[in-house]
């Protein structure tokens, strides 16, 4: 009942007074919080993620991705085609530099075993499967790496879901060398779903944005695209 | 009827059919001319710059580059009524691009659509309007292309239905629609008029989306730029001739440079494969040929305008519907009273765009949203989100219907077929 409360209240707030325009960042990408939710915090569905504070680096290569057809999604490629790259790393800048609370995660409805081999994939790994573990590159609190790695928190379980599967079957990609397909391609389904379940379980760490550099050298290496000539992330 | 009658009968049905391919072939084959063959030296650098402008002029590189592959090395899918046309490798690769090609072989490409093998060119590459292209210029795309990294890719063979797959039903075709040309200059006109003709009649390729084609996909005036629907791809290309539409009569030149080079205007904003057009090509016109196609965009003869029925009022039941969901997801940037806001969003009241007797383009945006270009004049655009996944054909159908038809509108519902068929045909 408080939802639904909730609901009625942001939608009449909605309608009744239209915000002024005001020549902004959030103002220039509305065709991309449509979907990705209000200043990108995701949408309550779970399909679109959260880009809000995801690093720069990471978003400019999305919207590369989506672009290029390393990543299939029609509505996004289409919006992506009359763009400039200064531009999309412009956009990616702006949802990387939003600084939003996180929801609290679902609590996870799998059997315990499955969380148990979810939360050792991501914190060990599995030596014998070739699987590194996912804070090996992702950071210990999981929060990613600037400029290029995503954080793995704050991001649903069905979404994560989708996505391991997808590099699994080489359906998305990213810029060689794929790490992320090298690893995808060594989990069994149970794992992936494991993963997912317990990564979407997870709080955001008290510190939940992305680390300046990792202590260790990873054990992969991934491609990333150039940034346009005279910019940086 | 004796032996005798059916040997004389059959003997004319064969000279006939004689007769009939040798007309065909020789209107195939009519207009061409070998034309002086480069000599494989290095091209200046000059030359080399002014090639690669002229390749943008002629935006070579949308159809023969695929997404997300190497520049101009070809394989982009091109749908058409009649199969899928795939195309070519441009790059000097020997094996698989033009790197066998001589400037001749390329002249006839442009000027004859045939490729350096004789095999007879789809029109979906356009050269019933590329045949304009002077020798000189043909020269200069030629040793830009030349200039280009080699890629090895191998055409991808193209899958039409019989009988549009064969060489003879292409022949035919040609023989009926296509007919080699030059650009003549008028001298009753001024230099950039004549400038701009040569440039949307032949490289800019205008015709191709901006005119109607028939059922065996030809135009039957190629030059005539009264609006046609793109076919497959379900945007309207507006006449070019009608005030009401996307003429520019009674624009200020610098208006339409500006649409041109910026893709924003006061009067207008691109949007769709318009988009990519100025993304690709005309932002980079020179600022004396953006005028000169200003000055011949400006001059084009104006059709009188059509009569359109007058609008039924729409069912209240639509109305409400429409203006509810107006309030709630377009106001917020086009204003109550579809005013818009200068540089930004597009003012629905009074716009063309909205008001045109082809819906087609309306339904696109409303479902699939987009960004006019970034370009060096407009480079970080403001965006219409997509709603394809937001609201049903119904809602779409109802808020389309209203905005027809508000504020001085008076065009007309979109009905939820009319939404839906485009959903189907051209959504994820």
């Amino acid at each position: 009942m408080r939802t639904l409360l909730f609901c009625l209240v942001l939608a009449g707030g909605a309608a009744a007074a239209a915000p002024q325009f005001e020549d902004t960042m959030a103002q220039r990408t509305l065709a991309c919080s449509a979907c990705h939710g209000k200043e990108g915090r995701a949408a309550p569905d779970g399909y679109y993620p959260r880009i809000a504070g995801k690093p720069a680096g990471y978003l400019y290569n999305q919207l590369l991705n989506f672009r290029e057809g390393r990543r299939h999604y029609a509505l996004m490629a289409r919006l992506l085609d009359a763009l400039s790259e200064p531009y999309m790393l412009e956009i990616a800048q702006h949802f990387a530099s939003l600084d939003l609370p996180y929801p609290p995660p679902r609590p996870a409805s799998v059997p315990q075993a499955l969380l148990q081999r979810g939360h050792e994939l991501v914190t060990q790994g599995d030596a014998k499967a070739k699987i590194p573990a996912c804070v090996q590159c992702h950071g210990e609190r999981l929060t990613g790496v600037a400029p290029n790695t995503p954080g793995l928190l704050g991001v649903s379980r069905d979404y994560l879901n989708a996505q391991l599967g997808a590099w699994r079957t080489g359906q998305r990609r990213a810029q060689a060398p794929d790490c992320m397909a090298q690893v995808a391609k060594q989990l069994a389904p149970d794992d992936v779903a494991a993963v997912a379940a317990w990564l979407a379980s997870q709080p955001l760490p008290a510190d939940p944005h992305p680390i300046a550099s990792l202590a260790q050298r990873p054990p992969l290496e991934c491609g990333s695209a150039h940034f346009p000539t005279g910019k940086a992330p | 009827m004796t032996a005798k009658r059916i040997v004389i009968a059959a003997t004319a049905l064969a000279a006939l059919a004689a007769v009939l391919v040798a007309v065909v072939a020789w209107l195939n084959l009519r207009g061409e001319s070998e034309g002086p063959v480069e000599a494989g030296t290095a091209a200046s650098a000059d030359a080399v710059a002014r090639g690669a402008y002229l390749v943008r002029v002629g935006n070579c590189i949308a159809c023969h580059t695929e997404r997300g592959g190497v520049a101009f090395a070809g394989g982009r899918a091109i749908d058409t009524p009649f199969g899928v046309v795939y195309s070519s490798n441009l790059t000097p690769d020997a094996a698989t691009g033009i790197g066998a090609w001589s400037s001749a072989d390329f002249w006839r490409a442009l000027h004859n659509g045939r490729a350096r093998d004789g095999r007879l060119l789809y029109p979906a590459f356009p050269y019933p309007n590329y045949t304009l292209v002077a020798r000189e210029d043909s020269d200069a795309m030629y040793r830009y292309l030349r200039s280009l990294p080699a890629t090895a890719r191998p055409n991808t063979p193209h899958r039409l239905r019989w009988p549009y797959s064969t060489q003879s039903a292409l022949a035919v075709w040609r023989a009926l629609y296509f007919r080699p040309g030059t650009q003549e200059s008028d001298p009753a006109k001024p230099p950039e008029w004549n400038r701009g003709a040569y440039l949307v009649r032949g490289l800019g390729h205008c015709s191709a989306c901006h005119t109607a084609r028939n059922a065996l996909g030809a135009s039957s005036d190629m030059m005539d730029l009264s609006g046609g629907l793109i076919p497959m791809q379900n945007w309207y290309a507006p006449s070019l001739t009608s005030r009401n539409q996307a003429g520019v009569a009674d624009w200020e030149l610098a208006q339409i440079e500006a649409l041109l080079l910026s893709g924003l205007a006061p009067r207008g904003t691109v949007l769709g494969p318009m988009a990519e057009v100025v993304l690709q090509s005309t932002q980079h016109l020179s600022p004396g040929d953006a005028h000169a196609m200003a000055v011949f965009l400006k001059a084009l003869p104006q059709a009188k305008d059509e009569a359109r029925a007058p609008a039924l009022p729409l069912a209240t039941r639509v109305e409400e519907r429409g203006a509810k969901i107006y309030e709630r997801h377009c106001a917020q940037c086009h204003g109550d009273k579809g005013e818009g806001v200068a540089g930004a969003y597009p003012a629905l009241a009074g716009n063309r765009a909205v008001n045109l007797p082809v819906t087609a383009n309306l339904v696109q945006v409303v479902l699939g949203g987009g960004f006019p270009p970034a370009t060096a004049g407009n480079p970080r655009p403001f965006g219409m989100p997509p709603y394809a996944t937001i609201l049903s054909d119904e809602d779409a159908a109802a808020v389309i219907s209203h905005i027809r038809m508000s504020w001085g509108n008076r065009s007309g519902a979109v009905s939820e077929l009319d939404v839906a068929r485009q959903r189907s045909s051209t959504m994820p």
